[in-house]
């Protein structure tokens, strides 16, 4: 029985991300209708919009190659492999021990790459803008989000999330100016790498506008679905990323019921609250003019270059 | 302008005694000097108002071809006479820049070739239309359908490295009007913009003349229905400077309720939506509340959303009780408090600032050669509203309040808006708290036969204008429709230059121009 264990929490850690990351947006969304006043469609919402995708036909370009038939899988796949490395509710996650935070970042990246191949494989004008506009993003956010996450490890020594939740669940807490820094940047990050307001806006229309949306504007029915669903868990997977380096208490250290039901309840609570920050700046802000995209990820960067430089100072 | 007319023409230019009302003067001059007349009107700093053609073969004659200039509140017409067998005329583009849409657009329509003209592409007629058929002359039957043609439109093209080509358009993602947008871009900055209109063009002009006068007012509410009172006020008194005909006192005060409501509630709505496109959706929400509200009020006073057909030959088809006026009183001060506090919002979010200001500028310059008109001229410095320049009761009591800012980016068109709001709000309460009494309508009688009329009205975009003029038979020769899209629609490919390619849509809105009122 004993060895059928890793499986088993992998398995319901695969679950808890397919099923949770809808609920996370259908919450931000809820969220956002309250602020501004609107009724809100309702916390499901999220789950409709997927099952509706997926009843509908896949309506491909003349000229789609086998690249952009190919992208929503792996994007789809990529996205949940990643989701199986983050510890979520358990630490002790058995595909944390073979992956670290530079493999997550890789993920992403390989994400990244082929929606930009997708969006210039149609060889539409917005797809190739949404693909360049994406990839000078990414080549900022990227390292920035590395150095932010490599402050946090240098207070645990080591680069896999379960170890660096570990080693802040156990140790005895203390104010570090080097986390302030780094989980400012890794905010920032995230605005950018999850395309939330003010650096893409995920509810417009107009396409000149678009980043993320530009390069899938040609996809339809369950190409879109997953695309959508695998953005969806991407939200999910940077707040639960934001979780495991910055609050990891209440993760369960041990697997046994009560610790599982506890870690739950608390992941529950994390995201509700985090829901709410997220939803304060996307109503208190405009979407950025795009060339200010790298002042905003050049300030995250020099943040956790500071919080690098603050550990060796102060700590 | 007058003047320099006469002291150039001497008795060349021959005063059209046909046409109302007295202060805006039609002079007749010889077709080789229409172009001569051009230059005086330049120094004097003249705008052109509107250009066009019409059939005027039931007059035994040929075409005619009209010009209106204006400078500050005197407008003066200017016509000469195409014969049929040689229907060409001498090009203003050159000396005026609106003239070149509407000279293509003459070309198109009503086939009278304007020489020395840049562009002989077609405008508004498009190229899966047979070349020769020019449905604004009265030999085109309407009733009948064209076969369709094989045709390609000649787009400005760039070249160079890293040059690329985006098309956007004529079916937009928005619930919006068709239209298309094509830029040529080097990385984000746009180096061109070219636009194709007349993808909603419903021939419209052309149906006026199958119109009796009074269904025209109806026909006028419908070429854009944003601004269906403005359009139908303007048409009706083009009608009745031709008969002469002066609506009670009531029904012009009621009219320009209605009018200052359009204003409001196309602000309002606009606001919110520049707004939006910067994805501040807060406004949008906010102020789409305050404008439904509005709405709401008139569909409850005036029996429709929007008051289309309030606006008759003659006066009004509504009058309001005094209860009501409580109401709209009522609603004005819940306004303000309302619109002032999202005022505030807006004006204190550094985030949308930075987006708005600085965005599509339109310089003064540009907005004075371009000739633009209503808001996006007040935004760009110049000194410009019929209501003031032009006015009509009750304007000429109740003075509006002209804002008119320099920076022309998207910011000061909002901010020009957000002034006039609180304007027509003052407005409102001004007429109605000294509402006369009386009648709300005049027996209109037609107009008799070979007349011709000209009224200006400022509507929530700007100046409309109208000229209309009876047939042999009394009956609709030829309406002509100017909304300021026409002219203004330019000033967006003017605006665009400097800008980068995500900052289109948030300049777009800015203008909100219509795109029916331009392609009629």
């Amino acid at each position: 029985m004993i060895e059928f264990y890793p499986f088993i929490i992998e398995a319901i850690q695969i679950v808890i991300v397919l099923l949770f990351a809808p609920l996370f947006v259908g919450w931000v969304r809820m969220l956002k209708c309250w602020f501004q006043g609107r009724t809100s469609a309702g916390l499901f919402q999220p789950y409709r919009d997927i099952l509706k995708l997926f009843h509908k036909d896949v309506i491909l370009a003349e000229n789609a190659s086998w690249i952009f038939r190919f992208t929503p899988y792996l994007v789809f796949g990529v996205t949940v492999l990643a989701g199986g490395i983050i510890p979520i509710i358990f630490l002790n996650l058995p595909f944390a021990t073979v992956a670290d935070v530079i493999a997550i970042a890789a993920l992403f990246a390989i994400v990244r790459f082929f929606t930009a191949l997708a969006g210039m494989d149609i060889g539409t004008a917005f797809g190739g803008m949404g693909s360049s506009r994406e990839m000078m993003i990414g080549s900022l956010a990227e390292p920035a989000m590395l150095m932010a996450i490599f402050t946090v490890s240098l207070i645990s020594q080591t680069t896999s999330l379960s170890n660096m939740a570990d080693v802040l669940i156990h140790k005895e807490f203390i104010l570090r100016p080097s986390m302030a820094f780094a989980l400012l940047a890794f905010v920032l990050i995230s605005i950018a790498e999850t395309g939330r307001i003010p650096v893409d806006n995920p509810a417009t229309h107009l396409e000149l506008t678009m980043i993320h949306e530009a390069m899938i504007l040609e996809y339809s029915g369950r190409h879109l679905a997953l695309i959508e669903w695998a953005g969806m868990i991407k939200l999910f997977l940077f707040t639960t990323i934001g979780i495991a380096s910055f609050f990891p208490w209440g993760i369960s250290t041990s697997v046994n019921l009560i610790n599982i039901s506890a870690g739950i309840i608390f992941l529950i609570l994390k995201m509700g609250f985090l829901g709410i920050g997220l939803i304060l700046i996307e109503t208190g802000l405009a979407k950025m003019r795009i060339f200010r995209v790298p002042e905003f990820l050049g300030s995250a960067f020099l943040l956790s270059t500071l919080g690098m430089l603050s550990y060796f100072i102060l700590e | 302008m007058k003047n320099n007319i006469i002291s150039l023409f001497g008795n060349e230019a021959r005063k059209d005694e046909s046409q109302y009302p007295a202060t805006v003067p039609l002079y007749q001059i010889p077709r080789e000097r229409f172009t001569e007349a051009a230059k005086p009107m330049k120094t004097a700093g003249a705008r052109l108002v509107a250009e066009w053609a019409t059939d005027e073969t039931s007059f035994g004659k040929g075409f005619g071809i009209y010009v209106c200039y204006a400078k500050d509140s005197e407008y003066l017409i200017l016509k000469t006479y195409t014969p049929l067998e040689d229907p060409t005329f001498p090009s203003l583009t050159k000396k005026f820049v609106p003239a070149y849409r509407f000279e293509r657009q003459m070309r198109s329509l009503m086939g009278v070739i304007p020489l020395g003209h840049p562009d002989s592409r077609p405008w508004i007629k498009h190229e899966d239309w047979q070349e020769d058929v020019y449905p604004l002359r009265k030999s085109f039957d309407a009733s009948k359908s064209i076969s369709r043609v094989k045709g390609e439109y000649q787009w400005i093209r760039a070249e160079g490295e890293g040059v690329y080509e985006i098309p956007v358009g004529p079916v937009h993602a928005g619930i919006i009007e068709p239209g298309h947008f094509r830029f040529q871009a080097v990385g984000e900055d746009v180096i061109n913009l070219e636009e194709k209109l007349g993808y909603v063009h419903k021939g419209i002009e052309k149906r006026f003349e199958s119109l009796p006068w009074d269904e025209g007012a109806k026909l006028a509410g419908r070429v854009s229905g944003d601004t269906t009172v403005a359009h139908a006020l303007c048409y009706c008194r083009t009608v009745e400077s031709m008969t002469e005909c002066n609506p009670p006192e009531r029904a012009l005060w009621l009219r320009a309720l209605m009018l200052e409501r359009e204003r409001i509630a196309n602000h309002l709505g606009d606001i919110g939506a520049i707004c939006n496109d910067a994805a501040f959706a807060f406004m949008l929400y906010q102020l789409t509340i305050l404008k439904e509200r509005l709405l709401r009020t008139n569909y409850k006073l005036f029996g429709h959303r929007f008051m289309m057909d309030k606006v008759i030959p003659g006066g009004v088809a509504i009058d309001i009780s005094d209860k009501n006026k409580e109401e709209i009183l009522s609603e004005m001060n819940w306004l303000t408090n309302e619109f002032e506090r999202l005022v505030i919002i807006y004006d204190e979010n550094s985030s949308l600032d930075d987006r708005l200001r600085d965005a599509g500028v339109l310089t003064d310059g540009k907005a004075k050669e371009l000739c633009v008109v209503g808001f996006t001229a007040r935004a760009s410095g110049q000194n410009m509203d019929c209501r003031i320049q032009n006015p009509f009761s009750p304007y000429d009591r109740i003075i509006p309040k002209m804002t008119v800012l320099n920076s022309g980016d998207v910011h000061a068109r909002l901010w020009v808006r957000t002034d006039e709001i609180r304007d027509s709000i003052r407005l409102i309460i001004e007429i109605l708290n000294s509402l006369p009494e009386g009648k709300i309508t005049e027996t209109f009688t037609p107009p008799s036969p070979d007349k011709s009329g000209f009224a200006v009205v400022e509507g929530w975009r700007g100046e409309i204008v109208y000229w209309v003029q009876s047939g042999p038979k009394g009956e609709i020769n030829r309406c002509m429709v100017r909304d300021p899209s026409s002219v203004n629609w330019i000033a967006l490919e003017e605006a665009i230059h400097g800008n980068i390619v995500p900052d289109f849509p948030l300049c777009n809105k800015s203008f909100n121009q219509s795109y029916s009122g331009h392609d009629l």
